[in-house]
């Protein structure tokens, strides 16, 4: 046997990728439900996503105390009272705040989804948010705050989304202490009555259904007011800042610097969407690629450099990501610009391209894996107004994207001067 | 109940193969019996570095990563401090390679200066990101160091300081390679969409043939009980006073560890949980509070940790959280509780046993504990836990002289 010679492969470039289609049902209501039904272990997820996000709050941070005190009261049950609920039942019930969507999750052994269903209910309909609750809220997440402010990176998450979009955008602002502070029962009952109580929604749900998963959701939720009608959103134009390149120093004895190098970028409607995922993967999207190979297994500046498309669902951008050793910080900076450099004036080999191609589809095929997975990229899919034809054409780019396209993406959006550039230490 | 058959080779390599015919997936765990625990202590965190050397390319085969990634395979490793686990998913028809790659650096690594060198900076940048450029981020350090006087478990699987990683020579490599990196100290686990058949004829092609090496004989030196309580105070330039406890509990194959675990869930599991319910909703006297464990092999260590409240007294938040333990220790749980903190767990298990990944790695983690089925049999260890003894144990463990306080308060 000759160690030195790699088995055969199939190239995973060469592999169906069939996405298993959803079931739809309609509430009484005209809710809509998607539905994935499979899996081997009796578990179950279900999905309620509203349009509550930040971007239809009034004041900062109403959105994401809204849907966070949605848990802590009704005005039948304490918060301690709908915890216990759930975690007797061993399921957990999990909200979570967004840009444009706020959702409320359920995980459950199948067999105890018709015991949690109403409480939920009751938790969007009914919900109470009380002062004390409120006031223990502001004073635990503002003291939360404080200590993220000592890290180089939250503060360079922040900074550079402001950057990027600007603090008035919703993907671009940032709360602070006083924001907490001044937040009022009133502002969240009227978030929640407009939002959640009358809002939009969308049902989400996967795993072992029971056969009655229809009846169980009308009778929780189909008679509600919430429903598919659409609600006016508010337009945000991006307003970028006018300086560059910014360092700053967030802590003196730091020992890293957080680098965030990043441009606006469309969204996935736009013709390039998908051909810069590949280019992405290309140069800082995987193990393997321009910026890790470089800048950690070359040089080993870092633990770790990553660059990514935000998961925005209007007009997003495009960054590179690291926390570096202080002293090659501006080291890292110049080999980023560097390799976007090479991507723009030399093509892609053929060997590296499909060794992306491989990887990308392998890691698609992967993570289809179980019902869990499958209705959360088609949620992803719907909550995005994309088809599933969206998916077909995505794995079709991936497949032939030519090394010339790739080079001409780059040429187009890796351009320096389109670039903010910042440092935190 | 999850299937799976056992067989071993020649050279001492267990195998346990899990068949999953729903995935067009395969995965490929290999676990080795090593890690930090098995560090000399001048030399810790190199269990974890070695980890990094894995990927630096093996004796026949010059990268791993990058013959992984054509075959539409994905991978990563973790160390902690009693093992050390590597793993990859690719699609079933490219299997073979992953058994191509994980045999070749079974066999022999390249022992690669460069590659050492790189990955020695990319372990400090490790380093710093986690526990030295966080807030907070040196605690655990100081409370193992607090808690245990003897055994390994001192230290944290990074390393006890930078220099000891900065210092790591190619020679400490190779000692540590051919010490613990042989086919008796590793069990494969492939699980998937993959007979046994196959799995067997693959076994035998690909690692048939690589030397036995020694077995490693694991003689580390125990930690004696504690007889009496230890503090320690710290001051640093973080902005809230914390406060970190921690007691000695049992071994991970002690019948009294599902007993523990629970008292955990009690404790903290979630929003209706104890600590939760009277320290932060109903006292305010902590932002946050957690209870856990790590489930280490050895005797582990059970901690609680939390903020305090801006304003609130150290001295006041201590007792209100004694004040939680004594009522446990005193009046012990009620039967909707226990039956509580137990269906929490049959459905984390369910949640868990999802994908073939997490199955095919505890799989391996309880192979290594030395029975693979105990995927099947951990649920009736933990339903057949009853009050008295959460009552019992509770008085055991929460015994002052069992306890290690961490007094963490913030400059100015």
């Amino acid at each position: 046997m000759n160690r030195t010679i790699a088995p055969v492969i199939k190239d995973a470039i060469e592999f169906e990728l069939p996405l298993k289609l959803y079931d739809k049902y309609i509430l009484d209501n005209g809710v809509e439900v998607y539905a994935i039904n499979g899996g081997a272990q009796d578990v179950l997820q279900v999905e309620l996503v509203f349009y509550a996000g930040n971007s239809y709050e009034e004041k900062n941070g109403v959105a994401a105390a809204t849907n966070y005190l949605l848990k802590n009261g009704t005005s039948t049950k304490t918060a301690f009272q709908i915890n216990e609920h759930f975690e007797f039942y061993g399921s957990y019930c999990n909200r979570a705040c967004y840009n444009e969507t706020a959702v409320v999750s359920l995980h459950t052994l199948s067999k105890h989804l018709p015991e949690l269903l109403p409480v939920m209910k009751e938790m969007i309909t009914d919900s109470i948010f009380s002062e004390e609750e409120l006031e223990t809220y502001k004073q635990n997440t503002k003291q939360k705050l404080t200590v993220n402010l000592q890290k180089c990176d939250f503060v360079a998450n922040r900074l550079i989304d402001a950057c990027l979009f600007g603090e008035t955008h919703p993907y671009g602002k940032y709360l602070v202490a006083g924001d907490y502070e001044a937040l009022t029962r009133e502002q969240l009952q009227a978030h929640f009555e407009k939002y959640y109580v009358h809002g939009r929604c969308i049902i989400f749900v996967g795993g072992k259904l029971p056969d009655n998963i229809e009846t169980l959701l009308n009778q929780s939720f189909g008679k509600l007011a919430i429903g598919p009608r659409e609600i006016t959103t508010f337009v945000y134009p991006p307003v970028v800042a006018s300086q560059r390149k910014l360092r700053i120093t967030n802590d003196p004895e730091g020992v890293q610097g957080a680098i965030r190098i990043a441009r606006s970028f469309p969204d996935r409607h736009h013709p390039d969407f998908m051909g810069v995922m590949v280019l992405n993967t290309v140069f800082g999207g995987f193990f393997g690629s321009r910026l890790m190979s470089n800048i950690r297994e070359e040089k080993g500046y870092t633990y770790g450099i990553h660059s990514y498309v935000q998961n925005h669902i209007g007009e997003t951008a495009w960054l590179v990501s690291t926390e570096a050793g202080k002293d090659v910080t501006e080291a890292t900076v110049e080999e980023v610009y560097k390799e976007m450099k090479i991507l723009r004036e030399e093509l892609i080999d053929e060997e590296e391209l499909l060794l992306v191609r491989n990887y990308m589809i392998g890691s698609i095929l992967g993570d289809l894996d179980g019902p869990f997975h499958i209705i959360g990229r088609w949620k992803n899919i719907i909550l995005n107004n994309l088809d599933e034809q969206y998916f077909y054409d995505s794995i079709k780019t991936i497949k032939t994207i030519s090394a010339e396209s790739l080079q001409e993406l780059s040429q187009k959006y890796l351009q320096p001067d389109d670039f903010y550039e910042l440092v935190v230490i | 109940m999850i299937q799976f058959d056992k067989f071993a080779l020649d050279n001492g390599l267990r195998v346990v193969v899990h068949e999953d015919k729903s995935t067009p997936m395969v995965v490929v765990n290999v676990i080795f019996d090593v890690g930090a625990r098995d560090e000399n202590p001048q030399k810790t965190g190199f269990a974890h570095l070695f980890e990094h050397l894995m990927f630096g390319g093996s004796v026949n085969i010059p990268e791993y990563d990058e013959p992984l990634q054509m075959a539409g395979g994905e991978n990563n490793a973790f160390t902690t401090n009693d093992l050390t686990n590597y793993y990859c998913q690719l699609p079933a028809e490219n299997i073979e390679t992953a058994f191509w790659l994980e045999s070749d650096r079974m066999l022999s690594l390249a022992f690669d200066e460069k590659s050492l060198e790189v990955q020695r900076k990319v372990v400090c940048e490790e380093f710093k990101e986690h526990y030295i450029n966080k807030p907070y981020g040196d605690a655990w350090h100081k409370l193992r160091g607090l808690a245990y006087t003897t055994h390994p478990y001192r230290w944290m699987t990074i390393g006890k300081e930078l220099k000891h990683v900065e210092d790591a020579t190619l020679q400490d490599v190779k000692d540590f390679f051919n010490k613990h990196y042989t086919p008796s100290n590793a069990i494969l686990v492939v699980a998937g969409n993959v007979t046994l058949d196959k799995v067997k004829e693959l076994a035998d092609k690909w690692f048939g043939s690589i030397p036995a090496g020694d077995k490693y004989n694991r003689d580390l030196p125990l930690e004696p009980q504690q007889t009496a309580p230890r503090s320690l105070e710290v001051r640093a330039n973080v902005p809230l006073d914390a406060l970190y406890k921690c007691w000695h509990i049992y071994p991970r194959l002690d019948r009294r560890y599902y007993i523990t675990d629970l008292i955990t869930e009690i404790l903290s599991g979630g929003g209706s949980s104890r600590l939760f319910q009277a320290l932060v909703k109903e006292k305010k006297l902590f932002s946050n509070i957690d209870c856990s464990h790590y489930g280490s092999t050895d005797a582990g260590l059970l901690s609680i940790e939390g903020k305090l409240v801006k304003g609130v007294n150290m001295q006041d938040a201590e007792q209100a959280l004694m004040e939680e333990i004594i009522k446990l220790q005193e009046e012990g749980i009620s039967e909707k509780e226990l039956e509580k903190v137990k269906n929490k767990t049959e459905s984390m298990m369910a949640f868990e046993d999802m994908s073939v990944m997490n199955r095919a790695t505890s799989l391996a983690m309880y192979e290594l504990l030395g029975d693979a089925n105990l995927i099947n049999t951990e649920l009736e260890s933990y339903n057949s836990v009853t009050r008295d003894e959460i009552l019992q144990e509770s008085r055991v463990i929460f015994n002052e002289n069992n306890s290690n306080t961490l007094y963490y308060f913030a400059n100015n």
